[in-house]
Parts: C-alpha cells; sequence; structure tokens
C-alpha cells in the first residue's frame, strides 16, 4: 500500500508542480514559450515566482551571450556592417554587464522594480541594434527572441510587485 | 486536479477484474497484483488528467503571441498592469525603426547637471536621512559605488550650507554586518529630546530578509557627521508575522505621541493591498507593534518609502514631525512600487488609535487620480523637517530617462530634484503646494526682463543667449476678448476629455491652448521641450486649465522615453496663469500656479546643446491671443564637489 501512495503522491505532486508554472505563465505574453523556458530549466519544477523570474533572466543573459558571439563571428562575414556591428556590440555589452546583474540583484534581495527595468532594458538595447541595419539585419531571429524573452520575464517581474 | 477520492470508483471496480483473474492464487498473496493494477490505472489516470490539463490549458493561454507592433494595451491587461507602467515600451517599440543615436562622449557630458545634486560617478537612487544639524544641510543617498546601474547599496553623503552647493564626504554606511549585507537601505532621521539623532534604516540581511537596524553619529561633536555606528543589537525590527520578508522597508522619521513615546510608521503589503505598520517606542531599540495600521489602501500594492507629517492649515511655514492640534492637518504619502509614481493625500490623524483617515477616499493614496508631488519622472521622494528655518523641505530621486547602455557610457545615472519646501495650500485646502528653495535665487546671475504678445499659431524666439541653465518666472493672459468669444461660441465644446499624457501634446491646438515655452529648443525646432498650459471651456462655463510638459519631440534620439506628463492645476477666481521653469541641462523641472502642479522631465537631445541651445515662446491656441509678461535668468553652476579641509576654515594638516 506504501509503495501504491508514494507512487500517487508523485504523480500527483509532478502535476501540481506543473502547474505552477503553467498558471504563472498563463500571465504572460507568451505561454508556450515561458513554458517552455522553464519546463526545459531543471530549477523550474521547485521555483517560486522569483526563482522562475531568475531562471528567464538566465535565459536572456545566454541568449545575450549567444548573440554577441554572432556579432563578433559578423565583423569579418559582413565588414561593411561594421558601424551597426559595433553599435550592437555596446548594447549587448549593456544588457550581460549591467541589466542581467541588476536584474538578478534586486530579484533575489525584493526589490523587482530594479528588475524590471533592466529586463525592459534589454528589450531596449536589443530593438536598438536591430534598428541600427535598416531592415536589412542578420540578426533578427535573435533579437525576435530576445524581445519575446524579456516580455515574458517582464510580466513574470511584474507579478512580484 | 487528481485527488486520492478519484481512486475509490476505480479501485471498486476492478476488484470483480483482478479477482476473476487471481482464481488460482491463494488469498493471502492476492493483495499485490491487486495493488499493482490500482497503481498501474491510477497512474494512467492521473497521467490522462494530466495530459487533458495540459491540452485546455494550452487552448486558453493568451493568443497575443508576441508581435512588436500590437497592443500594448492588450499586453497590459494580460500581464495585469495599468497601461501607464508601459509607457516606455509603447514610446519605444514603435520608433526604433530607424539608427540609433550613437552617443557620444561630447553630447553625453553635456547631459551632466549644473545645479542639481548627483555624485561624482555612478548610480544613485533614494534620498536618505535628510536633517540639518550643527550649521550643516545633511544630505545621504543610495548609491552604488561600483557601477552605473542600481546594486552593491551603501550610503552616500554629501553637506551644505544652503541646500545648494555641496560637498561630498566619505560613504556614511556601507553593508558591513549580516543585518545590512545585502544592502544599506533608505532610512530615515530623528532627532531625540536632547537634540541627539537617531537613524532607522533598512537592511538586507545575508539572507535577503528585509531588517531595520539603528545607527547613531559616532562622534556627535563632528558637525560633518562624517562617521556612524550602528548598534550592536540590531536588528531592531524584523518582518513580523504575516508580512512578506521582502515587503518590509523604509522607516519613517519618529514622531511623538501624547504619552511620551515615539511613533514610526513602515510601509509594506498585503496581497495587492498596500499598508503602513506603526509601531511606538521610547528607546529605538524595541518596538510595540499596533494591531491596527496607519492606513491601507486596496489594489495599490507595496507601499515603499511612506512619508506622514503634519501641515498647516493655516500657515505658509513647515512644522516639526511630532505637531499635532487643531490647525494641522496630516499628510499620508507612499511610493508605489508597481507605478513608480509617488502619491500623497490630505487626512486626519487620530492620536489614540494611532490612526488616519483622508479628506477624500476617492482620491486616497496610491488611487491613480489622485495626487502626486510631482507629475514627471519623480520618486522615493522624502520630506524632513528644517529647524533652522523653520520649513518642510522635499527631497526626490529623478532618474534617467534614456537607455542603461548610455548610463554606462557616460559613467553615471540619476540626479536628486532641487529640495522644495512644502505647505498644505491654504487657498484651495486641497493640495499641497511646492517650491524650489529660495537658496536656488543665489545661482541667478544676469537676468532679462520681456513682454511679449503672441498670436495664435505663432512661435517667438527669446533672445537670452545660451539657454541650458536658466530660471524662468512667467505670468499668462487670454485676451480677454478672444475669450469672451470662445464663451459665445456653443460651437466650442467642453474638452471633457482632456489629458496632458493622452491628448497628444503640444502639437494638438485647442481653442484656448496649449501656450508657454519650448525650452532647449534648437534653432530649427527638430528638438524642443514643451512646457505649457492647456485651457478648456469646463463645465458651467468655468475656464478648466491643465499644466504639461511634452518631451516627446525633445531629442532625434529614439532610445530614449519621450512622454508628455501633467495634470489639471487649479486657478482660483482673479488669478492669472503663473508657471515656473528651472532648465538645467537633461532636467527641467517646471512649477504650475505657484507649485501646485509640478512637473519634472528628463530630456536628452542631440542637437539643442551647448551654444546650440535657444528659448522660445509659444501659443498654439487657435482662438486666443497670449500676452506673456517673464523674467529669465541665467542660472550659475553650484559647486558639488568633495569636501576638502579648506571648507572648515581649518589648515589641511589638521
Amino acid at each position: 500500500m506504501k509503495k501504491v501512495m508514494m507512487v500517487v503522491m508523485m504523480v500527483m505532486v509532478m502535476v501540481s508542480e506543473a502547474s505552477m508554472i503553467e498558471q504563472t505563465c498563463k500571465e504572460t505574453p507568451d505561454f508556450n514559450l515561458c513554458v517552455s523556458l522553464l519546463d526545459s530549466d531543471p530549477r523550474g519544477s521547485s521555483a517560486d515566482t522569483s526563482g522562475l523570474a531568475l531562471i528567464l533572466i538566465d535565459k536572456i543573459k545566454g541568449l545575450a551571450t549567444k548573440t554577441l558571439k554572432e556579432i563578433n563571428g559578423l565583423y569579418k562575414k559582413r565588414p561593411e556592417l561594421r558601424r551597426a556591428l559595433d553599435e550592437c556590440s555596446r548594447r549587448y555589452k549593456t544588457i550581460l554587464n549591467a541589466d542581467v546583474p541588476e536584474a538578478t540583484e534586486a530579484i533575489s534581495k525584493g526589490v523587482p522594480k530594479f528588475g524590471e527595468d533592466g529586463v525592459i532594458d534589454a528589450g531596449v538595447e536589443a530593438a536598438v541594434c536591430e534598428g541600427e541595419f535598416k531592415g536589412k539585419s542578420p540578426l533578427t531571429s535573435l533579437t525576435k527572441s530576445m524581445q519575446k524573452i524579456t516580455n515574458v520575464t517582464r510580466a513574470i517581474v511584474r507579478m512580484l510587485l | 486536479m487528481a485527488s486520492s477520492e478519484s481512486l475509490l470508483p476505480v479501485s471498486s471496480q476492478q476488484d470483480p477484474l483482478s479477482d476473476s483473474r487471481c482464481d488460482s492464487i491463494p488469498e493471502s498473496r492476492r493483495r499485490r497484483p491487486i495493488k499493482v493494477h490500482l497503481a498501474i490505472y491510477s497512474g494512467f489516470l492521473l497521467i490522462a488528467l494530466y495530459v487533458t490539463l495540459i491540452i485546455t490549458h494550452g487552448g486558453s493561454a493568451p493568443k497575443n503571441d508576441v508581435n512588436e507592433d500590437t497592443t500594448v494595451e492588450s499586453r497590459a491587461r494580460l500581464a495585469g498592469v495599468s497601461e501607464k507602467s508601459n509607457v516606455h515600451i509603447s514610446k519605444l517599440s514603435n520608433d526604433l525603426r530607424g539608427e540609433a543615436f550613437a552617443w557620444n562622449n561630447t553630447v553625453l557630458s553635456w547631459q551632466r547637471t549644473a545645479f542639481h545634486f548627483q555624485p561624482e560617478k555612478n548610480w544613485m537612487n533614494d534620498p536618505n536621512g535628510p536633517l540639518y544639524y550643527k550649521g550643516w544641510y545633511h544630505f545621504f543617498y543610495q548609491y552604488n559605488p561600483n557601477a552605473a546601474v542600481w546594486g552593491d547599496i551603501v550610503w552616500g553623503h554629501a553637506v551644505s550650507k544652503d541646500l545648494i552647493n555641496w560637498l561630498h564626504l566619505p560613504l556614511a554606511m556601507v553593508p558591513d554586518q549580516w543585518y545590512d549585507a545585502n544592502g544599506v537601505w533608505t532610512g530615515s532621521a530623528t532627532f531625540l529630546d536632547d537634540g541627539s539623532i537617531v537613524m532607522l534604516y533598512t537592511g538586507s540581511t545575508d539572507k535577503f530578509v528585509q531588517v531595520q537596524n539603528l545607527a547613531y553619529p559616532e562622534d556627535p561633536e563632528d558637525p560633518l557627521l562624517v562617521k556612524w555606528t550602528k548598534f550592536s543589537g540590531n536588528p531592531v525590527l524584523v518582518p513580523p508575522p504575516g508580512i512578506g520578508a521582502k515587503d518590509f522597508r523604509d522607516p519613517t522619521t519618529a514622531w511623538k505621541t501624547s504619552d511620551g513615546k515615539w511613533r514610526i510608521t513602515i510601509g509594506s503589503k498585503i496581497n495587492r493591498t498596500g499598508i503602513s505598520i506603526i509601531y511606538d517606542t521610547t528607546d529605538f531599540k524595541t518596538y510595540e507593534k499596533h494591531d491596527t495600521l496607519l492606513h491601507q489602501v486596496p489594489n495599490t500594492g507595496m507601499w515603499e518609502c511612506v512619508d506622514f507629517y503634519p501641515v498647516s492649515k493655516t500657515k505658509n511655514k513647515g512644522l516639526d514631525t511630532s505637531v499635532n492640534g487643531p490647525d494641522v492637518k496630516h499628510i499620508v504619502k507612499a511610493s508605489m512600487d508597481d507605478t513608480r509614481i509617488d502619491h500623497y493625500a490630505i487626512g486626519t490623524y487620530d492620536e489614540s488609535s494611532a490612526t488616519w483617515v483622508p479628506d477624500n477616499p476617492s482620491i486616497d493614496v496610491g488611487i491613480s487620480t489622485g495626487l502626486r508631488y510631482d507629475y514627471g519622472k519623480f520618486y522615493a521622494s522624502k520630506t524632513f523637517y528644517d529647524q533652522h528655518k523653520g520649513r518642510r523641505i522635499l527631497w526626490s530621486w529623478i532618474g534617467e530617462s534614456d537607455s542603461e547602455a548610455a548610463d554606462v557610457q557616460k559613467g553615471w545615472s540619476s540626479v536628486q530634484g532641487i529640495p522644495r519646501t512644502v505647505v498644505l495650500d491654504t487657498k484651495t485646502g486641497k493640495n499641497l503646494v511646492q517650491w524650489p528653495v529660495k537658496e536656488i535665487e543665489s545661482l541667478r546671475l544676469r537676468s532679462k526682463k520681456f513682454h511679449m504678445k503672441v498670436e495664435p499659431g505663432t512661435v517667438a524666439p527669446v533672445d537670452v543667449g545660451p539657454a541650458d541653465q536658466l530660471d524662468i518666472e512667467a505670468v499668462f493672459k487670454i485676451k480677454k476678448d478672444d475669450l469672451d468669444v470662445v464663451f459665445g461660441d456653443d460651437s466650442v465644446e467642453d474638452d471633457k476629455e482632456f489629458s496632458c499624457e493622452t491628448s497628444g501634446g503640444a502639437t494638438v491646438r485647442g481653442a484656448l491652448g496649449p501656450f508657454g515655452f519650448s525650452v532647449l529648443a534648437d534653432e530649427s525646432l527638430s528638438e524642443q521641450t514643451q512646457v505649457y498650459f492647456y485651457v478648456t471651456k469646463g463645465k458651467d462655463s468655468k475656464l478648466k486649465s491643465f499644466f504639461c510638459t511634452d518631451t516627446s519631440r525633445s531629442t532625434m534620439a529614439n532610445d530614449v522615453v519621450k512622454p508628455v506628463y501633467g495634470s489639471f492645476v487649479p486657478v482660483l477666481k482673479g488669478e492669472k496663469l503663473t508657471m515656473r521653469i528651472l532648465v538645467d541641462h537633461s532636467i527641467i523641472e517646471a512649477f504650475g500656479q505657484g507649485g501646485r502642479t509640478c512637473i519634472t522631465s528628463r530630456v536628452y537631445p542631440t542637437k539643442s546643446i551647448y551654444g546650440a541651445t535657444k528659448l522660445f515662446l509659444f501659443n498654439n491656441a487657435i482662438d486666443a491671443t497670449i500676452t506673456a509678461s517673464f523674467k529669465v535668468w541665467h542660472m550659475n553652476s553650484a559647486f558639488i564637489r568633495p569636501f576638502s579641509a579648506d571648507d572648515l576654515g581649518v589648515p589641511s594638516s589638521t
């Protein structure tokens, strides 16, 4: 009997914790993206709202790192885009060196408004970089990802306010 | 949601099936196969339930896949957020099609202010513990010694003789104890009866809990109060039961109760209700919490930086925080975490119950249509009683409206507003009046007087030379004939829908407005910030006036926030329309009707800088000719620099 109860409990616990991510993601602009980002992270299943926000900020950091790598690679391939790439490099470094640390510290310490500011700014920096290419950006899909992730993250951070 | 009850019908159905299979098995061993089948079956059921949940949730998920062009509105509704707090995003996403302005050091260094308090570099936020002691005004502030964004917070410190010129001192407090290891946050000062100072401040502990701590000057004989001692018994207050560990911060200055105790209040929240908790103490070390709250307002979210103080109903002077009596109203102010707006309300304090009720509950603290100290960029404000000159003075954190990339590049972020005196408006009784401290007039240099008539649809240059450090005081009159025409004309409708923020800014023309000044404008007006009145014909043919600042064309740059700010401004019978504007590089402070409606804005022009900055008077009304009588002073820079021994008149060898 004990074994049965354990299996039952485990499955119930699994169901209820998946619900936490779902409940949270329902209140964001992109449910599917939100769920997939949080579900794929091992911390997701046991995180509270702050924890979920911190996971997403980590994703922002990862995406910014990836984009910065892409930018660096483009200097050689597309030297005519140098000016735009310089601006993008500055903007993505801001995301990594300013926005992400600010948001991480703020959410960990319970002053989420600075977390919101950092997340909003990450979206701004990505949009500014994209605009540099005047419609012919080699980074569009990365930028769109960043916009989507920052929008979802912001919605979750706002739940802490 | 699956529960164990759902297993019962299953098990009762199972038994007959499993029984029939177990004929040949002895009874004692029959139980195990049944249990295994039960477990498997219920497992499948739960999985089936889970899958169903996913499918139904997936179906009801918000359809609003992020589409940059849309619907800041729908996103706002989904995130449960008012449109206003999404202003930043909406203003930017529409605008980021072209190249960003490539911020360079020349343009960025112009942004630094000449006479607003700011540290030499890095990030600043809330004002802390302002006070006057032994001949010096003291100002402390939230500071990041390491970066131009919020983080690693310590207490900065500066002193002044006149609230305008400042001398930077060493950091007053840093996170060197377990109870403030993660941040030395906002706090307030109280003077005890013997004239000594106690400071209460919030610490973020090594476990991220928000607690209140006591500190006091290490050497009360040092007028500069350079060194501070933290009480060995800290923390003196921890989050009480029912209050979140991260929802407990920003203790106020204490005030005396009628039985001689000290009383403080600390903002917090319970679910979405903003609250203010009351404690009494005799020694600032042990406290009794009241069961009742000072006040609470549903749906306002976390109350940060609560402030509570008396104002005189009849006199234009400040009152010590402990003053009470029939001649007095009390102000409750809170900074709304959710919207980054400082709200206040006027009401009555009941000493015996330690509660406060607003005069007008429909505009209670935090209600979106309620009163604000300032309708622009302005937060975390704090008052103190200046016993030296008998004034109540308001400090305010003015953050940046640009991108963090620019802040990092220029190496600093945020300024403080010019300290303002605060009194109750004895004429209306319904709002406060704020005004820059008189000491700022010491920065006035040469001035020029003007008297100009401006026809509808005209922009007139105002010849004052360089125009990025100005103090402007102006009186406006609408030509009486034009007013009569407008009032007689039934086709000119009541502009019921007007609001500074949503009515399109200074280019949208009405019968009687907008008119005012274009500051930080370049010759061709490609960049300008307009500070103006918009007068409408209200109910019963009464005039209704609004005071606004339009920053939407303040810069060509598209990675900054450029809202239109403002609000209704009370104008009483017989009063002329008056405004005052302080222009100081990237900050503009505007005061309507003697400080009844105030607007602070941050602007970042790319062309209208240095010698290219000009001033214009404009009248964009359709029907009214305006006369403006005004004076423009050039403003000197204040000295805001590190303290040196010379400042005390003491030889540097000491």
